[in-house]
């Protein structure tokens, strides 16, 4: 009998995605295009993930320059590189020796050390500068900052110290509906429970505070609330939150004795009026005794952003308010991940410190970043009007982050044929799209939506004409698909 | 007025701290990682008043207390970093400075990441190719037994992957709570991971006295003895062993592959020090290639996960954090639930899976950086050897200190003899006696090692961990230092 036929409930819990059926059909697609097989496409367009690099957005040079002078700091010899990029590979490869710092003072300064547990202190003390100075003023203490192996790794962590499996009844986390997926799934796999409150899509997705007491209300005997999660740009749905909405959300956190979590991975990807702002500045901003008191968790992270380096895995957890003693706790949590990566760690430096005015580098940089900030922009645009116009398909507008989060109107017929098939109706379209149009969106059904309501996710970080290629194979693919189930 | 009761200010609730030590997850509070505990603390804050400027018997601290090795001066392997330069900034690819070898593995790797970019995710359980080379890494290293590329599960260090399958394995309630059997001494990722999950934690004891080698007898007794509290289902070995070095002979391993089929276990092998083994007459041998040899009796049925990683051996890149795990005979269904749990983190660095793709692909006898990377692994490998004989031979000349071979991984585990006065005094202060002993070293040598009672020890026997990383002139003071403090110590507390 094999001994794996019983393993961790808390993981066979966790919800398995749709679209690990769209995956394995894409892989199967892609061998048969390999293979020759002919399709009404000759290659497929990937826009499942929030992943400008694997969407064709090229990655930054000063970030690449300098990382490849960490690894390889022969390449500092000569003029090849501009003296910027030089000057600050140097600095953070002293800073990798920093940590212990030893009489051999001569030895290679490597990246191949571990790092201190929080991260290298040089670019913790960045980081912690760069906040600062993002919430125009509001101190930041270095030693409140873990940086880790993404953001996702840390939110998992503090999760983990948030969720008692032990209690008599399971923690609830309350988590927007969309919200993406894999922040429910560390919940479930803690074996805590995901409490979800709906954003309101026809008010562009706002999160509204009367919708956070009925979800409240509603796990009422069932599980112990015990935090409140805010993506803030979201994911998937691209709302960026108000100041008001924000104070609310705090209050709301504060009166019902919720830590709160913010996650902010896409601060740097913001089109529309509504500025960004941080949970941390509007709770410093409403003061005493709220800003004393409110306990937050707030992420950011290397893989959005101009940078888009997800594969590097570099992200931050900042804490703010948090009772000391359970700090040490956290700390020793981090302690037995060893360190994040140091490439990850040097993205974050980089992010939070780019090329400034007058360096050598800057101009590239500046026409680089601006060069993504535009196309996005432009993507943002023509994705809502090209969507918009076409029937059965509408789309709120696209205020920040990464996607599009149109929703389909679906006709009966098609979700009755969806029905039939054993698919969420969401995931039938999304795989008609991609046997039929060579496009990998993934469905609503994986991120939470009203009942009887459903919709497609696609990334928008992409160059303009890959955006441009998708929307015309989606529109044509969305009326054919309108006309065939009428 | 409790933590938890809501406090009137100025006519404006407020309240005390949600998350307090009452109300947070209790298994994170018996989380404990010593390797990175209160001893490096210490030392972090020494280093920091010597760059202030304070007077101490020393002017540096030496931390010999954690397995990396660039930290202690070990050079990278040149290859290595110049196909992570290439992959980095592909504008080098027109540098004729970097060999066609390096420019032909950065290439491919690039070629197999999304939109030619190491920043892209990569699938969740590792970019396909380089799961690809790790299973003819495998096949090539165990006499061509077949490795299957959907079995490897790449991941952010071997740490990760250990975790992951830990969380996968721990269930049940009461007595039918998950058991896991650990070696002590063991490398405390476990302990923690176990403490973390709220799994049982077996205890199965090395045989000091024989060079820590492991009895299947007392294997047999940890299990039994368990079987009253809780479901033992997995058993996990080390080795080359973490911290104490032991290289399992052949017999040895067949008898725990052996035990692990009777009793049901699933077999966890951590072989990260796979090529760190020292001493003459001693060899690695992989679990997989021992149970095929052992025949479809065992080879179609055991199940297993072994692991590695980049940051040992010979290439010590901690940093990247790259590693893998090879599952055995894992059910279908179950398979399909790892998988599910792993994409949870997304994926691990591309950096880190690039870096062990050159681990277990690096030029072959043909290629033009073949020459170079033999030299610099072989003079690696090779310092490592005389260090570990040199740390032998001095520590069992100190009268006090007993030290087994270390022969293989990266560490010494002596045993030292603490005066009756010394044990009495650790009580009084709530401290183990080796930390008192560690801490005390660290104060007067600037030394920093980590106290036996970090990874388990047999009640009334106290050691300490330390690395034998730094340069071989370094680790002869070093060593020097120990005696002497040793010595002083042992006539402070007669």
């Amino acid at each position: 009998m094999s001994v794996l036929q019983e393993i961790s409930s808390n993981v066979k819990n966790m919800k398995t995605l749709e679209y690990s059926l769209l995956a394995r059909w894409t892989k199967q697609i892609k061998e048969d295009l390999r293979q020759g097989v002919k399709k009404p496409f000759r290659e497929v367009i990937d826009v499942s993930w929030g992943d400008p690099h694997r969407g064709g957005v090229k990655p930054l040079t000063f970030v690449r320059q300098v990382l490849a002078a960490c690894l390889y700091p022969q390449l500092m010899n000569g003029e090849k590189l501009p003296v910027d990029v030089r000057q600050r590979a140097q600095k953070l490869l002293d800073g990798c020796a920093g940590w212990s710092r030893l009489v051999f003072s001569k030895c290679s300064f490597s990246l191949g050390s571990y790092s201190a547990t929080g991260g290298l202190p040089e670019i913790v003390q960045r980081v912690s500068e760069f906040i600062s100075r993002r919430d125009g003023g509001v101190p930041s203490n270095p030693e409140n900052i873990f940086l880790c192996c993404g953001s996702q790794w840390a939110l998992t962590r503090i999760l983990n110290v948030l969720v008692n499996a032990e209690a008599p009844f399971p923690t609830g986390v309350l988590t927007p509906a969309p919200c993406y997926s894999t922040t429910p799934l560390s919940i479930e796999g803690l074996g805590g429970v995901v409490i979800p409150y709906y954003l309101s899509e026809e008010r562009g997705w706002e999160l509204q505070v009367e919708e956070l007491h009925r979800a409240l209300e509603s796990c009422k005997g069932a599980c112990h609330p015990i935090a409140l999660y805010v993506i803030n740009p979201g994911n998937p749905a691209g709302q960026v939150q108000s100041r008001k909405s924000m104070q609310e959300v705090i209050r709301f956190a504060s009166e019902k004795r919720l830590f709160l979590l913010a996650d902010e991975v896409y601060q740097g990807c913001v089109y529309g009026e509504t500025e960004f702002v941080s949970y941390k500045r509007v709770l410093s901003e409403m003061g005493p005794p709220l800003s004393d008191t409110v306990e937050l968790a707030s992420f950011h992270s290397a893989s959005k952003g101009f940078m888009g380096e997800c594969g590097l895995r570099g992200g931050y957890v900042e804490l703010v308010n948090l009772d000391p003693a359970v700090k040490k706790y956290i700390y020793t949590l981090f302690c037995a991940d060893s360190s994040p990566p140091v490439l990850g760690q040097i993205a974050l430096d980089l992010m939070t410190n780019p090329p400034q005015p007058g360096d050598p580098s800057y101009l590239l940089y500046y026409q680089e970043t601006q060069h993504i900030r535009s196309t996005v922009v432009k993507n943002v645009k023509k994705a809502c009007e090209v969507i918009n116009s076409l029937q059965g398909f509408s789309c709120q507008a696209v205020e920040g982050g990464a996607f599009a989060f149109p929703r389909i109107h679906l006709p009966a017929k098609a979700i009755q044929k969806a029905k039939e098939a054993g698919m969420q109706p969401d995931t039938f379209y999304c795989l008609r799209l991609l046997e039929e149009a060579g496009v990998l969106a993934s469905p609503g059904s994986d991120y939470g939506q009203e009942e009887g309501t459903f919709h497609i996710r696609f990334c928008i970080l992409l160059p303009h004409d890959v955006l441009g290629e998708l929307l015309q194979r989606l529109s044509d693919f969305h009326t054919q698909f309108m006309k065939d189930f009428s | 007025l409790n933590s938890s009761s809501p406090v009137f200010l100025n006519g404006v609730t407020c309240r005390g701290k949600v998350l307090t030590l009452d109300s947070m997850n209790p298994n994170v509070r018996r989380v404990e990682y010593a390797v990175r505990g209160p001893i490096v603390q210490r030392a972090v804050q020494i280093e920091k008043e010597l760059r202030e400027g304070v007077k101490k018997p020393f002017t540096e601290v030496i931390k010999a207390n954690i397995g990396d090795a660039h930290a202690m001066g070990q050079k990278p392997i040149t290859f290595f970093r110049q196909v992570l330069a290439l992959c980095s900034y592909p504008d080098l690819l027109e540098d004729n400075k970097f060999p066609e070898d390096a420019k032909k593995r950065a290439r491919r790797i690039l070629d197999a990441c999304g939109g030619h970019s190491i920043g892209a995710y990569s699938a969740s359980q590792g970019i396909e190719c380089i799961r690809q080379d790790v299973a003819r890494y495998i096949e090539k290293r165990d006499g061509g037994i077949p490795s299957n590329p959907d079995n490897i599960y790449l991941s952010t260090g071997a740490s990760d992957a250990i975790v992951t399958m830990l969380k996968l394995l721990v269930c049940g309630e009461g007595r039918d709570r998950t058991g896991v059997m650990i070696s002590i001494p063991q490398y405390p990722l476990y302990s923690a991971a176990l403490a973390d999950l709220g799994a049982v934690q077996i205890n199965y004891y090395l045989d000091e006295d024989k060079c820590w080698g492991l009895d299947v007898t007392e294997l047999r007794r940890a299990l039994n003895a368990a079987k009253q509290h809780c479901k033992p289902r997995v058993l996990c070995i080390i080795n080359p062993g973490n911290p104490t070095g032991q290289v399992q002979s052949r017999e040895c391993i067949e008898d725990v592959i052996r035990f692990a089929k009777e009793e049901n276990l699933f077999l966890m092998a951590d072989e990260v020090y796979q090529d760190n083994v020292y001493a003459k007459g001693c060899k690695f041998h992989s679990f997989k290639k021992v149970l095929f040899e052992m025949g479809p009796e065992y080879s179609s049925s055991l199940e297993m996960a072994s692991f590695h990683s980049t940051s040992k051996c010979y290439m010590g890149e901690c940093g990247f954090r790259g590693g893998y795990m090879e599952v055995l005979n894992m059910d279908p269904e179950v398979k399909a639930q790892l998988t599910k749990l792993v994409s949870v983190r997304l994926c691990p660095p591309v950096s880190g899976q690039a870096m062990l793709d050159l681990v277990v692909n690096p030029p072959l006898p043909d290629e033009p950086s073949y020459a170079s990377y033999l030299k610099e692994r072989t003079a690696v490998l090779a310092a490592l050897a005389e260090k570990s004989h040199l740390t032998e031979e001095m520590f069992n000349t100190v009268p006090g200190i007993t030290c087994n071979p270390v022969q293989g991984a990266m560490y010494t585990f002596p045993r030292i003899t603490l005066p009756q006065k010394a044990i009495a005094k650790a009580q009084e202060e709530g401290q183990a006696p080796d930390m008192l002993y560690c801490m005390k070293l660290l104060e007067e040598e600037g030394i920093c090692l980590v106290p036996g009672s970090g990874f388990g020890q047999k009640e009334g026997t106290f050691h300490f961990r330390m690395t034998i990383l730094p340069p071989t002139e370094k680790l002869k003071v070093v060593l020097q230092k120990i005696r002497d403090f040793h010595l002083r110590f042992t006539q402070e507390f007669s």
